[in-house]
């Protein structure tokens, strides 16, 4: 960890430092909002009134907190898509890279599969399959996420099986299970990392896409996303209401990408540059 | 080379019988009864019991499943809930849209994400390079629905050189080129990511040094050793390229009201038409195995050495 901080380019702190803001962002939403986030009064319909920081939307709600609670959305929203295709990804990566053989070659057809369907229409027809709701959306980018995860960890388990302390354990008499959770595993961990930070990034894009579509969660919660698509019908008189949740999204997704990609070239050099 | 083509085909059969029945089995577990929706509210239950006859809904899975095979292998990709058309009717005269926006959008990419590349990898370290590396990850991190909607107010609304929507039919190249633009930065952002890194790589090797040392131009060094070379890996981008102007295609057409694929799905979508959703998801992913196909044995025959290391990995 030490290390770590100490390698970090300026680039990589001012991304880190924009992570750090976001949670604090999502954490504090209560106290950071001035109003309620789902409170509707056609009143204020597209007006700028006292009390409200960057005024209403076309339902009279706040702007500034629904940008707030919004932060809080995608986060969970990107973080619990991403550890569910992690453990998925992880599992069958696992398996496939140690085992070999046929049991390899057909955990890699899955994988084939998913990765051959368009992610953004799966996640649609997983969506319209089990109706809307923050549970939906998770497990959608989870189905469309963790094939991908399950190719990277299985070629990095498939290079460590044949590394020297892991024959050496083998022949100590350690079980194929004790080898993979204790020789295996944490040797892939910082690839792991990287691979989960990285993917966070695609993950919000995604549920922002999702939410633009009018498919991911429930359309009165505040989602960036979806702030996006109902701003767009009143673009012309208020463009900045698709700004706002616009570059929010974009602050999101770059920070996490930027320092997905200085993790990547910390704890593992050797793909330097590549994506 | 026969050798690595059986391979990768032996590889390639299993994951599209696999695609069916996993598009199968999304169509089976929608909500609903099907005979229900042809049928209406109203029906009776001798009516319903019909229409289910008819259907085969009363066999067994498997049966339902291997007929389902049979019915996509004669092309027949069901028809619409909603206009009773078929499906595959709709998407080929939907298609030329589609296309034609890929197309655009990938000339934008290639030209723009090659450029971008090798500045970057040339100027390696340096501001412009820097400014590259910034705009390579903008690109990648900003929404395409954003960018899509940021492209229309700015070139559309405020200066107006593009038409803001609509199409007419005298299908010209105007409506495209925003859209196409759209979708176009963002794979040009990944593109030139790819090709710096592969540049830079091919830059440092020996036969490189060697054109140096014979004297050559540092433009010829450039472009006839270094980006032929350096250009191998983009095939596959490329490749992956069109499925993802899928996906964009759904999201760009609907901001840009194209009459494409993207905005067919989109429809379908909203109409909860769910053998035309069903249609096109498999068809990507069949188009999807089929680029990946053409690219991978692209790859082989172009480098014999990339074909033997896959072929030595693939032995599984």
């Amino acid at each position: 960890m030490k290390t770590f901080l100490r390698n970090l380019t300026f680039v990589g702190w001012l991304s880190f430092i924009g992570i750090i803001l976001v949670f604090m962002v999502a954490i504090f939403a209560p106290i950071l909002a001035t109003n309620d986030p789902m409170e509707t009064d056609p009143l204020r319909r597209l007006s700028q009134e006292e009390g409200f920081p960057l005024g209403c939307d076309q339902l009279g709600q706040c702007v500034y907190s629904r940008l707030i609670y919004g932060a809080r959305l995608s986060l969970i929203i990107g973080f619990s898509a991403r550890l569910s295709a992690l453990f998925i990804g992880l599992a069958v990566g696992l398996a496939a890279g140690y085992a070999g053989g046929w049991l390899d070659w057909f955990l890699m057809r899955i994988v084939d599969m998913f990765l051959a369907f368009p992610s953004l229409l799966l996640a649609i027809a997983v969506s319209m399959v089990m109706g809307s709701g923050i549970k939906t959306v998770v497990f959608a980018l989870a189905i469309v996420g963790w094939a991908e995860m399950a190719r990277i960890i299985r070629s990095a388990a498939l290079e460590l099986r044949s590394a020297e302390y892991v024959i050496a354990a083998r022949t100590l008499g350690a079980s194929h299970l004790r080898i993979v959770l204790t020789h295996i595993l944490p040797n892939c961990l910082p690839l792991i990392t990287v691979i989960f930070t990285m993917g966070i990034a695609t993950a919000v894009l995604s549920e922002a896409s999702l939410s633009f579509l009018g498919l991911g969660v429930d359309p009165s919660l505040p989602t960036w996303g979806g702030m996006v698509a109902s701003a767009k019908d009143y673009m012309l008189r208020r463009p900045e209401l698709v700004a706002y949740p616009g570059l929010c999204i974009a602050f999101l997704v770059i920070v996490f990408n930027v320092f997905g990609d200085e993790l990547r070239d910390i704890l593992d050099p050797s793909r330097k540059g590549n994506w | 080379m026969l050798e690595f083509t059986i391979r990768r085909l032996s590889a390639t059969i299993p994951v599209l019988i696999g695609i069916l029945l996993i598009a199968f089995i999304v169509l089976y577990m929608i909500p609903g009864d099907p005979a229900q929706t042809i049928a209406g509210p109203r029906a009776d239950a001798a009516t319903l019991a019909r229409i289910s006859e008819e259907m085969g809904l009363n066999q067994p899975l498997y049966q339902r499943f291997s007929s389902y095979l049979s019915r996509i292998y004669h092309g027949n990709l069901g028809d619409s809930a909603v206009s009773g058309k078929p499906v595959l009717e709709s998407v080929i005269e939907k298609l030329p849209y589609t296309l034609k926006l890929a197309a655009i959008a990938m000339t934008f990419s290639i030209v723009l994400g090659i450029l971008a590349g090798i500045i970057s990898a040339i100027t390696q370290g340096r501001w412009l390079d820097r400014v590259c590396t910034v705009f390579s990850v903008t690109g990648i991190s900003i929404p395409v629905f954003l960018s899509g909607l940021v492209f229309l107010y700015v070139f559309a609304v405020k200066f107006r050189w593009f038409p803001t929507s609509g199409f007419r039919a005298d299908n010209t190249l105007m409506p495209f080129i925003l859209p196409a633009f759209t979708l176009g930065i963002r794979s040009a952002a990944f593109l030139a990511r790819i090709v710096r890194s592969s540049m830079i790589e091919v830059l440092n090797q020996d036969f490189i040094r060697t054109a140096r040392a014979k004297g050559l131009s540092p433009a010829r060094i450039l472009f006839k050793h270094g980006l032929v070379n350096a250009l191998i890996p983009v095939i596959t981008v490329i490749g992956l390229d069109l499925s993802s102007y899928l996906n964009g295609s759904v999201i760009v057409e609907t901001i840009f009201d194209l009459p494409g694929i993207g905005r067919f799905a989109m429809d379908a979508i909203l109409q909860r038409d769910y053998p035309v959703i069903q249609g096109i998801v498999l068809l990507g992913a069949l188009v999807f195995i089929l680029v990946n196909l053409v690219v991978d044995l692209l790859y082989a025959w172009i480098n014999p050495k990339i074909r033997d290391e896959m072929l030595g990995k693939t032995a599984r």
